[in-house]
This record gives structure tokens, sequence and C-alpha cells, in this order.
């Protein structure tokens, strides 16, 4: 890879050429201001809040789609850019709810955090707002498309990352919204990658309404229980109860889960979910139990069927909510310890 | 001796089979030696004459050609028997000499073939020196002469922005890889442009021709026609003609008997401006929404599929066998410094002959509207000329003497884009024309980016507010400070030159927005919502055709008395104005 010098703000740097001119600032500690830009994905370039001005071009060029170039001198930061932000921070708003008091954003909301950076509130612009029915019978996903910028990162996820597809933009103009095939209820995986990514209120969690935000609420880093692959994730709390799971995009999974490890956790409250061994009896009857006794149980049975029947007459099947170290184990148990080959896992089922 | 009757769509119309049958009757009925031909019928080819004085007929008679205008049945006899049988022009029914000057300052290159031979039939095609200029490339040139050729021209795109076809070529060229691309751009969505389509259903060889030239130039193996699906004769043409040049080894593998492998395909666009756009175009034909992609990368080094295209408009591929044939001077001597050879405009609005027009660039507007237009239709006074279509801007009457080139028209704020040309008299209002051309863009925005999106909607929002008499002082400035913003910061182009309609009526018009927004007035009454309606009570013969008319009963009057309309019940839709026999009512 070829190295380039270029100047940001009078600061010569040399970077790989392969960069953006946004990665290439970020990367010596330059922020830019963007909305449809995201890491994990390929440049959009629709926001255009990431304009900066290039020596010897006539108009503002937007910093997270053009690749540098030898000898490029930028500046990031005029009194014409920051006017330039502020009208596109303007039509955006002029065009949104702002109703932030009772959006499940705040407080996460990157259009938010801009309009407060740039003391924009939507009012030079005045005009039609977009109106949509908020109805869509999917269980998962709360889908607000009023407060849709139109930034795609959805869209894009949903296609490079994820691979399914789901959503797409459709029409055109002031009408142009992204949508599901004919309008249909969102129908696909519920990975909720395309609420993770999302920088506005239009994407969120059905069960998250009205649980709480950020006032009072924990966050507790730890692993998705689900299965083997680990994901890290992030638990919200408050008084006592779930109210969000989240990952952060700098864990190894990058953030990205799947519906179980994102919406499946409701059934940490369920009244019927066993949190004591139960035996039955043989009256047919469960009785609980202590997990000595348990465990006792079980290693009593185990042994007696393999005097009377040889090991081969025991087989083990293992779950893919077991790590690969407890599924090593558990494989160590059936072959050292009872002595056969019979073991397999319910992932091959 | 021949006689060719106008048999095209307009020929018809006016009653060219009947002229037609009229000749062979009278010819029959006198034994005179005439053979009668029609003229523009090659299968539904558009007319590219002056329809407007149909039937038009034409006699060649000893080397002279002689045509006659508004020819009808009754006339036939007349002339059959003065000038066919007595030699004397029928001086009454001659062209007049507009017809003339509609002929005197066109220059037809790429329209040379329209509506002269049989779109359908290469022979056809190959009988006036078609595939020639291929033949002669393939056999005896390298791309670098081309390419060179082609520059010397100084041939321009046609799709609008006027870039030099032979550097692009030259980038394609030089573009390093082992697949290349070459398309020929014929989504022509500009409202009132139907040059491309023309072309291709007058032509469709000459296109595929110079696409065969610019392929082996840049050496790409592969060509798409991107078209769009409401031009059905156009595509079928088309297909015809790509199976007709396969079949002669024009198109395949070793393409006139040379080493070299191109064919070409079609894909249909679905009638999308903005896949006119480039890379909306490459959008689509990959199968995407046609939404445009940032440049750069550009798509000379990463188009199609990722590998170099070169995508030029259907004129600008036209023009190729013409130049590669005749030479690269003889091309470059239409036109002026900057702006060569010639360009095809299609001349609408309220223009005495309407239709499409070849000039040599650099012509003035005022030999286009006077000369080969004929005038304003109505007879009342021009206003303007809007050029450019939705991303152009208007000229003033003021400026009729403005050539029309690259250069020139950039400087006066609009631009030669495309080649559509409307024609408004006193009757159109300027603001009006800009609200239609931001419908158009805000309604074929591709919602991509915000400036585009919402900052057109915004205009046209204030445009509607002028237009219905609710307009507030600063909204001029209101209109420039949005313009400003979506023209810098917008993605494509369509986005960026989205306000140049509305900046070109406030820079030459600004008294007509003063008009509406302070003194609540439409000059030209066009505006609606600003027009007030009222009965002159000398004039009214209370007949009460308004009374009726009125679909708010704003309308009050008796029998044999004056009527009165009631300005708080009045909904301004004017059909009191229209049924009205003795112009009693007044708008204002
Ligand atoms: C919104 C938009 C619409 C366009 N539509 C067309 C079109 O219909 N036909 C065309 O040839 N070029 C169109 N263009 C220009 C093309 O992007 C491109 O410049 C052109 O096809 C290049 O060919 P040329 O160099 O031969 O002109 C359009 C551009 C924009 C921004
Ligand atoms: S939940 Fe996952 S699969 Fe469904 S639309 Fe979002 S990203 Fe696509
Ligand atoms: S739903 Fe969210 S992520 Fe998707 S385009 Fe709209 S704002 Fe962007
Ligand atoms: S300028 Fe308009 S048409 Fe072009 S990318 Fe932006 S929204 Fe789409
Ligand atoms: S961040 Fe660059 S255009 Fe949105």
């Amino acid at each position: 890879m070829a190295m380039v010098t270029i100047t940001i703000n009078g600061k010569a740097l040399t970077v790989p050429d392969n960069l953006t001119v946004m990665e290439a600032a970020n990367r010596h500690g330059i922020a830019i201001p963007n909305l449809c830009r995201h890491p994990q994905l390929t440049p959009f370039g629709g926001c255009r809040l990431c304009v900066v001005e290039v020596k010897g071009l006539p108009r503002p060029i937007a910093s997270c789609t053009t690749p540098v170039t030898e000898g490029m001198e930028v500046t990031t930061m005029t009194p014409r850019l920051e006017e330039h932000r502020r009208f596109v921070l303007e039509l955006i708003l002029s065009d949104h709810p702002n109703d932030c008091m009772t959006c499940q954003a705040t407080g996460s909301c990157q259009l938010q955090e801009l309009a407060y950076t740039y003391g924009v509130k939507g009012e030079r612009y005045p005009g039609e707002r977009r109106i949509y029915s908020k109805r869509d019978g999917n269980p998962f996903i709360e889908r607000d498309l009023e407060k849709c910028i139109l930034c795609g990162r959805c869209v894009k996820i949903c296609d490079e990352v994820q691979g399914v597809e789901a959503i797409d933009f459709g029409y055109r103009g002031f009408k142009a919204k992204i949508t599901t095939p004919f309008e249909d209820d969102l129908d696909c995986e519920f990975c909720g990658q395309c609420v993770s990514v999302c920088p506005t209120g239009a994407l969120t969690g059905k069960l998250w309404k009205g649980k709480g935000r950020y006032e009072g609420v924990r966050e507790t880093e730890t692993v998705c229980p689900y299965c083997g692959t680990g994901c890290n994730i992030t638990v919200h709390a408050r008084n006592n109860e779930i109210i969000r799971i989240s990952s952060k995009p700098w864990a190894w999974n990058e953030g990205l889960l799947c519906v179980k490890g994102r919406f499946g956790y409701p059934f940490v409250k369920s009244p019927e979910r066993l949190t004591k061994p139960l035996i039955r009896r043989a009256s047919g009857n469960f009785e609980e139990t202590s997990w000595t006794a348990a465990l006792e149980y079980v290693s009593a049975w185990l042994k007696k069927i393999r005097e009377e029947r040889g090991p081969d007459a025991i087989g083990g099947l293992s779950s893919a909510r077991c790590t690969n170290e407890e599924n090593y184990l558990f494989q160590k148990l059936l072959r050292a310890g009872v002595g056969t080959n019979n073991v397999d896992h319910c992932a091959r089922l | 001796m021949i006689i060719r009757v106008c048999m095209g769509p307009a020929g018809i119309a006016a009653g060219g089979k009947q002229v037609l049958d009229a000749f062979n009757a009278e010819l029959g009925r006198t034994q005179v030696a005439a053979k009668v031909l029609e003229n523009c019928s090659s299968h539904q080819v558009g007319c590219l004459g002056l329809c407007a004085r149909d039937v038009l007929v034409e006699v060649h008679r000893d080397g002279t050609k002689t045509v006659y205008q508004y020819v009808k049945p009754d006339m036939v006899a007349r002339i059959v028997q003065e000038h066919l049988i007595g030699g004397k022009v029928v001086k009454d029914w001659l062209v007049d000499a507009a017809y003339d000057s509609f002929y005197r300052k066109q220059v037809k290159v790429v329209l040379a073939d329209c509506g002269r031979i049989d779109p359908e039939s290469i022979d056809a095609y190959e009988s006036v020196k078609g595939y020639e200029a291929a033949r002669d490339v393939l056999a005896s040139r390298t791309p670098e002469e081309i390419i060179e050729e082609i520059k010397m021209s100084g041939l321009r795109g046609r799709g609008g922005a006027g870039f030099p076809t032979g550097l692009k070529w030259e980038l394609g060229r030089k573009a390093k890889s082992d697949v290349k691309y070459i398309i020929c751009n014929a989504d022509e969505g500009d409202p009132g442009a139907f040059m491309d389509r023309a072309v291709i259903e007058g032509s469709p060889h000459a296109v595929i021709e110079g696409m065969i030239i610019g392929a082996y130039a840049i050496q790409a193996g592969h060509g798409y026609v991107y078209i769009r699906a409401e031009y059905p004769l156009a595509v079928e043409r088309l297909r015809m003609a790509l199976d007709q040049a396969r079949s002669r080894g024009y198109l395949g593998k070793g393409i006139f008997r040379s080493k070299f492998d191109f064919d070409i395909k079609i894909k249909l666009g679905a009638g999308a401006f903005v896949c006119g756009e480039e890379t909306a175009l490459i959008a689509s034909i990959e199968g995407q929404r046609g939404m445009p992609r940032p440049k750069p990368p550009f798509p000379v080094n990463k188009g199609l599929w990722q590998k170099p295209t070169v995508i030029n408009n259907v004129e600008t591929l036209a023009n190729i066998p013409h130049i590669i044939r005749n030479g690269c001077g003889w091309y470059a001597g239409f036109g002026t410094e900057r702006s060569r050879g010639t360009k095809v405009f299609a001349l609408t609005g309220k223009i005495k002959n309407p239709g499409l027009i070849e000039v040599p660039m650099g012509i003035t507007l005022r030999e286009i509207i006077e000369e080969i237009g004929g005038g304003i239709e109505s007879g009342k006074p021009f206003k303007a000329v809007q050029t450019g279509g939705p991303s152009g801007g208007c000229i003033p009457a003021s400026m009729m003497d403005i050539t029309m080139d690259y250069e020139a028209l950039a400087k006066a704020g609009s631009i030669v884009g495309s080649g559509g040309m409307i024609v408004l008299d006193a009757d159109d209002c300027m603001v009006n024309v800009a609200k239609y051309f931001v419908q158009f863009t805000q309604a074929e925005s591709c919602g991509k980016c915000v400036p585009c999106r919402v900052g057109t909607k915004r205009l046209l929002e204030t445009l509607e507010r002028i237009t219905s008499g609710k307009g507030s002082p600063n909204d001029i400035e209101l209109l420039e400070e949005l313009s400003g913003g979506i023209k810098s910061l917008s993605l494509c182009g369509l986005g960026q030159t989205a306000p140049n309609p509305v900046l070109s009526t406030i820079k030459y018009f600004r008294d007509e927005y003063d008009a509406h927004i302070r003194d609540r007035k439409c000059p030209a009454k066009v505006c609606k919502g600003l027009l007030t309606y009222s009965i002159d009570a000398a004039k009214c013969k209370a007949c009460g055709s308004c009374l009726k008319a009125c679909p708010s009963g704003a309308v009050s009057g008796e029998k044999k008395k004056p009527h009165k309309i009631d300005p708080a019940k009045c909904v301004r839709c004017g059909a009191c104005f229209d049924v009205c026999k003795f112009g009693a009512v007044e708008r204002e």
C-alpha cells in the first residue's frame, strides 16, 4: 500500500492511499461531523454533513466518500462549512417530529447531539413534514419512519453485514422512504443490526418502550448466555429489571447480535423459568431438590446402567448454549468417564 | 418526374393519404408519366420537416425541386395540369420564404439520414455509406489514431455536461483492465426532450456504429444501451438493428474480420430522470436502485461492475461515424472555437414551427427563433427561452443575439444541456415556469442526499406560496439561500443544477417575482391564486352563463340586470371568464 502526504487544516500528514479524507482526519484526531457514515459500512455520502474544502476544487466535497490523493490540501472547519452543516441540519429538522421529550433515542441520538452542538432547532425552513402510519405488526422492531433521515445505514448493514436485504429505499423525492417489499410488515431475521446503527429514533426495540432511557439506568457488560459464540453484550437495567440489551461496536462481535441475544431477554423474569433442579419421582411428579442431590442421582444411575448394560448403552447429547470448553468437558466425561463414544450435539440435529 | 407527398405523422393527419390518392388518380387520368413517392413514411419516422405546413408536396422535375405547402386533394389537378404538364410552377401554393430559412439555417449531420432511409434495413444504412467508418477503423487504424481524430474534431458530449469526447476516450483507453465497457446513454428523461429517441428511431445503426468505433478506441469488449422502456419503438428498432449487425459480423466475435470482439446488450430503464446520471445508470444496470454514487472514483476508472466504463450520449455516438468518414477537420468546420459541430435541439413551446432542428453551434438564438422557428405562434411578444430543461435556465428576449454554445449559455446562467428549448411568450409566467421545473426535479430526486431531497421540497413550497398569492417580502432571499445550499451541497448533477431555473428567472425576471409577492399580481395572468374576477356591468348582457358555470355560487344576478361576482366566494377557477361570450368578465 502506497502512502500519500496531505495536509489537513495546515498539518502535513502521511497516510495510506486507500483511506478517505475522513478516515485520514480521524486517524490523526481530527473529527468531522457526520451522520450517514458508519465505520462498519461502505460510505454512502447522503447526509452531506461531512463536507470539507479542498484547495483547487470549486465546491465542498464529502470527506466520507472522497479518497485521499497526494498533495491534497483539506480544510475541515471554516465559517462557510459550518454554515453548510447548519443548512443541512435545518433541512433535516424541518422534516422531523422534534419530539425528543418522548423519543426512545433521546440521549443516544446522533441527530439530537448535532442539533445541540450547532444550536439548530429546525425553524428556519418550515414546510411539510412526512406523516406515516406507524403500524408494523412485527414483534420486535418499532419503525417510526417520520424520524428517519434516510442515512441508509440500516439498508447497508442489513445487506452488507447481515446479508438479508430485508429493506431498501423506495419512492422518490420528498416521499423517498426506507421500506420493506410491498410495504408489508417487516419480516426478517430480526437481528436488530439495523436498530443498532440507526442514528436517530427511527428504529428502536418494541420491548424498550417506556422502560427507561438513561436516567437511573445501570449498564452491565456481560456475555450472551444463548450460545457458545459468546457475544459480548451490555445489559441495561433499571430498578433491577432488564430494559434493553445492546452490544458495543468495539466488542469482538463488533456490536452485532442475533434476535435472541438482542431481544430474547424477557425470559429472565419469567415465572415459568427453572431456577432449581427437579427430580421426577415414581409418582410422575417433579420434586425440587439441591444440586448435590441431583448430581448424585444422575451419577448413581449412570453407574448402574454401565454395570448392567455396558457403557455403550449410554449416550450424551450436548447443547449449543454451552461454550466450547463446556462441550469439550462433556465429551471428556462421556469418553473418559463413561467410556463411550456415543456423544453428539444438538446443533447437528 | 417524381412527386413526393409527406406521409409522416403530421402529413397523414393533414390529409396526406388523400393527396397521395388524388395524385395517383390524376396522373392515371391524364396519362402523365411520373412516380408518386412517400416522404417521411419510412415506418413512422418522426417527421423532421416543417410539419406545420403539411401536406407538403415536392415536385422533382428537370433536376429542380419545387415544394408546395398546405396541399389539399382539390389542388392536385391544377398542379398536375400547370406544373407537370405545362411546366409552369403554381406560384400561389409555393412554400414561402420562411420555409427556405427553416432549412437554410440547419446543418444535418446526426439527423441527415433520419427520415430519409428505412431505419429497419441495414442495407439502407449501408447504401448511405453506413459502417464504412467502422470497417475502415477496424481494418487499418489504431485506437490512438481514432482518439486523436475525435479530439481534433472538438466533439463534446451531447448528454449535457459537454465533456470532450476524445479526452474521455483517452482516459478510457489508458485505464488498465482486462474488462471494459462502453455504455450508450439513451435514458433521455428531460421533459420535452426527444432528440435521442428520434435518432434511434430514425437511424439506429448510426448509434451502433458509433459504439463500435468507441469500443475499439478504448478496447472495450462489451457495450450496453441503457434506454427507457417508454420508447418501445426505439427499443424494437435497436433490437432489430443489433440482430442485423450481428448477422453480418459487425458485432460478436472478430468483428469486420478483425481480431476484435465486441457485442452490445440492451438494458431497459424504468423511466427515472436520475437514471440518466451516469453513476445512477450504472447502479441501475447492476440491478440496484438508480441512485447516484459518489465520484471519485469516476466511471472511466471504476464504472460498471467496478470496471473502466465510458458512457456516451446517443447523439454524441451518432456523430462519430460522420467524423471518421469525413475527417475531423470537416466536423470542426461547424460551430465555434470551443463548441464545435452541430447540435440537435427540440424546439417546443410557443413557436410557429416546433420540432427537432439541427444547427451549427454558435448560431444565434434570434436565428433559431425567428428564422427556423418562424417566430412566436400567437404573434405576441417573445419573452424568453428555457434551455437545458430542469437543469438549465432561461434566456430573456433582450439577449436574443446570444450564440448557442456551451460557453455563452453558461455565462448567461443556463446550459446547452441535452438540447431542450422551450419558447415562452408574454402569456407565460416565469415564476410558474420555475415552479414547473422544481416540481419535476423534486419528484425525480432519488432521495439520497438531504439538500436535494428536502431542499428542493422547500424551494417548491416557497414557489407555490408565491404563485398562490401568499408570498412574503423575504421569499426571494429565501429562494436564493436555499438554492445556494442545494447547489453547493448536493451529491449529483440533478441536485446541483435543480435551482438553476429559479436563479435564472430571479436574475432576469425579478420584477415578476416582485409583482407576485408585493402586488399580489401575476403579470402574465397565469397563477390562478392571484387573479381576481369581476363583471363589467356595461358589457354584461345578463345571459346567466357565468352564473350557471360558477361552481362555488359566487356569481349572483337577475334577469336583465348585470351580474356580480362575490370575491369572498370566488375560487378563481376562471369558469365564468371562459364561458362569457361578451367579454364582460374581467380577469386581473
Ligand atoms: C440528473 C441527470 C440526468 C441525466 N440524464 C441524461 C440523459 O438522459 N441522457 C444523457 O445522455 N445524459 C444524461 N446525463 C448526463 C450523463 O450523466 C453523462 O454525463 C452523459 O451521458 C455522458 O455522455 P456524453 O459525454 O456523451 O455527453 C444526465 C445527468 C444528470 C446529472
Ligand atoms: S433486523 Fe436484521 S435482518 Fe431484519 S431488517 Fe434489521 S438488519 Fe435486516
Ligand atoms: S431508519 Fe435509521 S438507519 Fe435507517 S435510514 Fe432511517 S435514520 Fe438511517
Ligand atoms: S442530488 Fe438528488 S438525485 Fe442526486 S443523489 Fe442527491 S438526492 Fe439523489
Ligand atoms: S457522513 Fe459524509 S455524507 Fe454523510
